[in-house]
């Protein structure tokens, strides 16, 4: 692996995305402050950065979602369905969102997808992505790893093919969610705030260094590749849940658990311990959001990754490397995107005063 | 002995859970003591666990129309009855009727209220009026009994700030107001914390209820002062947050000139306050609407005489 150069295209076109669940507020205040700024479509030298509100509805109610989770509504299956009058609202978005920054898995499709997340776990900053061999979004992690002292960055992998990813970030040529936690859900901590607005600027250096053209060495970086989740013990008449994470897991994200370790206890304070064989990772303990979903935590597999030196394509070095009269054409189409109504739509919450953040419901 | 006020026995006792639907700890408790109330259960005493918002909590929302906890005021439970009127309002007359009439000779004893909080507030005890003695007592006997965990009490007695909780239908109404936890999350610790508390609580009640004298004590408690809301900017929008500093400093002193905020690009704002205050609900999530950044208290010492059973 050392030693292979990988040679890719420019990572010219970055969508950063917020509010995809509206109360995990990092992301809310972090693109709302961006397009306050008017900056709805940043343009520096090689990188365009289009700044999003995923879901205004539910930001201006300061719910996680109206209707569905509108990051599990970007499978192939729900972005190609029908839409009537009775489609969920979060649908509907979903496939406004595929026609702006996707369409997913074509060549129109923004080269790279960043979701903010805020989690109620102790996970510190994790990159969340659905391959382990996307160098882009690896180099881009250890990049963050090395920049960033006061928190610790880690990767996490679900290996899902693509026409099964059903988040926001799987909509572009290369994505990852950036899930920051803990955070309760309705809260912002300025502390937290700050770790993500780090996280973004660094992510977006490194794209600018990788489009001039630096080359970025290869090397070894950990993987947290998902296995299952654990769900909570429940009532076998009521289904709630009978026991809360045990004290010792608790707050104890990527520690390892091993066979007969606590897990869970019980409102009578009974110990249930760990019965799996294998010692594997926990994350996303207790994350508010994975009750109605039947998840009490998430165990993965720990593995190192080699990852190949990379660089961005010189000009003229491939054949399907755009001429620049075509990127300021595509750059125009944008801009024409961005202000016409869809766009409009899309900047709305962000921009319009909104005073409260609304009913919580 | 001279100067004991005397009370009739605490024969009718709730335990309110649910009042925010999503505030987990009081939820949980209240369900596990209705299926079997073995652990809350005191001699001479009837103890009632209840589910003030049943709709809030099927949903895992703080309320459906209307927040209940604001919902008790004389001109709502006055209202005429009707399925017009907003749920909560619906259920703060239901619950009045079950549990009041609030300011009757009718109405419960003692009520204690389990509520949640993402300040990082720890154990605290919300007490609705400073000539309480009955419940001065209590509290005294509860912050003696964790010690030496402590056990802040916050007063909630002040002319605009007080408001009409669901508890404030009894004689002697309690808030238990224990965090930080996430809205929807349950965790263990606070969890338990919440329990022991209310188990000393109970022993409070069971003591006195047998004939105990409880002697004069004194009580330091926290009387709220001052909301405090976040900066905004002309269209009303939150132009700053809680600063590190102060974020999780739930009773701890903000001196004038202590840093309070700080704005999205980094600028620190001050106190600018006459003197040291100490602030709690610092950035609790369901404060934001209400336009709370935190509220400041100021110490005070309360005295209260002796206490028994008429």
């Amino acid at each position: 692996m050392e030693g292979r150069e990988v040679v890719l295209p420019t990572v010219s076109r970055v969508a950063l995305c917020g509010g995809t669940h509206g109360n995990e507020l990092s992301g809310v205040y972090l693109v709302r402050e961006r397009l306050k700024r008017k900056r709805k479509v940043e343009e520096e030298d090689h990188i365009s950065v289009v700044t999003v509100m995923s879901n205004p509805r539910a930001v201006q109610q300061c719910r996680r979602y109206t209707e569905t989770d509108l990051n599990r509504c970007f499978t192939h299956a729900t972005l190609s369905g029908p839409v009537t009058d009775k489609t969920p609202y979060e649908i509907v978005r979903s496939q406004e969102l595929n026609t702006l920054l996707g369409p997913k898995g074509s060549p129109e499709a923004m080269d790279l997808v960043c979701d903010l997340h805020n989690t109620t776990a102790n996970m510190g900053l994790c990159l969340i992505a659905y391959s382990d061999c996307d160098w882009i979004s690896l180099h881009i992690y250890r990049y963050l790893q090395r920049q960033m002292s006061d928190i610790p960055v880690r990767f996490i992998h679900f290996d899902l093919p693509l026409n099964e990813a059903y988040s926001l970030d799987s909509v572009g040529k290369h994505g990852f969610a950036i899930e920051i936690g803990p955070q309760a859900h309705g809260v912002v901590r300025s502390n937290i705030l700050s770790t993500m607005q780090e996280g973004v600027q660094h992510m977006l250096e490194w794209v600018h260094l990788f489009n001039s053209g630096t080359q970025f060495e290869g090397g070894k970086v950990d993987v947290y590749t998902m296995v299952k989740n654990v769900d909570y013990p429940r009532d076998f008449e009521t289904h709630g849940i009978t026991a809360a994470i045990h004290p010792q897991l608790q707050d104890r994200d990527f520690c390892l658990l091993r066979p007969n370790d606590p897990v869970f206890q019980t409102f009578s304070g009974e110990t249930l311990k760990y019965k799996g064989t294998e010692p594997l990772y926990p994350f996303f303990i207790n994350e508010c959001a994975y009750y109605e979903k039947g998840i009490a935590l998430s165990l993965a597999r720990q593995r190192s990754v080699g990852i190949p030196s990379i660089r961005s394509e010189r000009e003229g070095e491939q054949g399907k490397r755009k001429s620049s009269a075509d990127e300021m054409e595509e750059e125009e189409t944008i801009k024409g995107e961005m202000e016409g109504e869809g766009y409009q739509k899309l900047m709305e919450y962000g921009e319009e005063s909104d005073s409260l953040n609304g009913q919580h419901n | 002995n001279t100067n004991v006020s005397c009370f009739h026995e605490a024969r009718r006792v709730a335990i309110f859970g649910g009042t925010h639907g999503n505030e987990m700890s009081g939820v949980t408790l209240v369900n596990l003591w209705i299926q079997n109330g073995k652990e809350i259960h005191r001699k001479g005493v009837e103890t009632k666990p209840f589910i003030t918002n049943p709709r809030a909590v099927e949903k895992c929302t703080r309320y459906v129309d209307t927040d209940l906890n604001r919902a008790f005021t004389t001109e709502n439970l006055s209202a005429p009855s009707g399925d017009d009127l907003p749920y909560e309002v619906q259920r703060a007359q239901q619950i009045n009727e079950i549990f009041g009439p609030k300011g009757s000779p009718e109405a419960y004893d003692v009520i204690f209220d389990l509520h949640n909080t993402t300040s990082n507030m720890g154990c605290t005890l919300i007490l609705e009026s400073s000539k309480d003695h009955f419940n001065l007592q209590m509290m005294h006997y509860i912050k003696k009994a964790i010690a030496p965990d402590s056990c802040p009490v916050l007063l909630t007695e002040h002319p605009l700030l007080k408001y009409s909780t669901s508890r404030s239908v009894a004689k002697h109404p309690i808030g238990l107001e224990v965090g930080p936890q996430p809205q929807g999350v349950l965790r263990s610790n606070i969890f338990e914390s919440m329990r022991v508390v209310l188990k000393h609580a109970l022993d409070f009640i069971e003591l006195f209820n047998e004939g105990l004298e409880f002697p004069p004590c004194t009580v330091d408690v926290f009387r709220v002062s001052e909301k405090m809301d976040y900066p905004r900017d002309t269209n009303g929008n939150i132009i700053a947050m809680v600063h590190p500093n102060l974020q999780d400093c739930d009773w701890e002193p903000l001196n004038p000139g202590d840093p309070m905020f700080q704005t999205f690009d980094g600028t620190t704002l001050r106190y600018e306050g006459a003197g040291t205050v100490y602030p709690t609900f610092i950035n609790e999530a369901a404060y934001y609407e209400k336009q709370q950044a935190f509220v400041t208290t100021r110490r005070e010492t309360l005295a209260a005489g002796a206490i028994k059973k008429t």
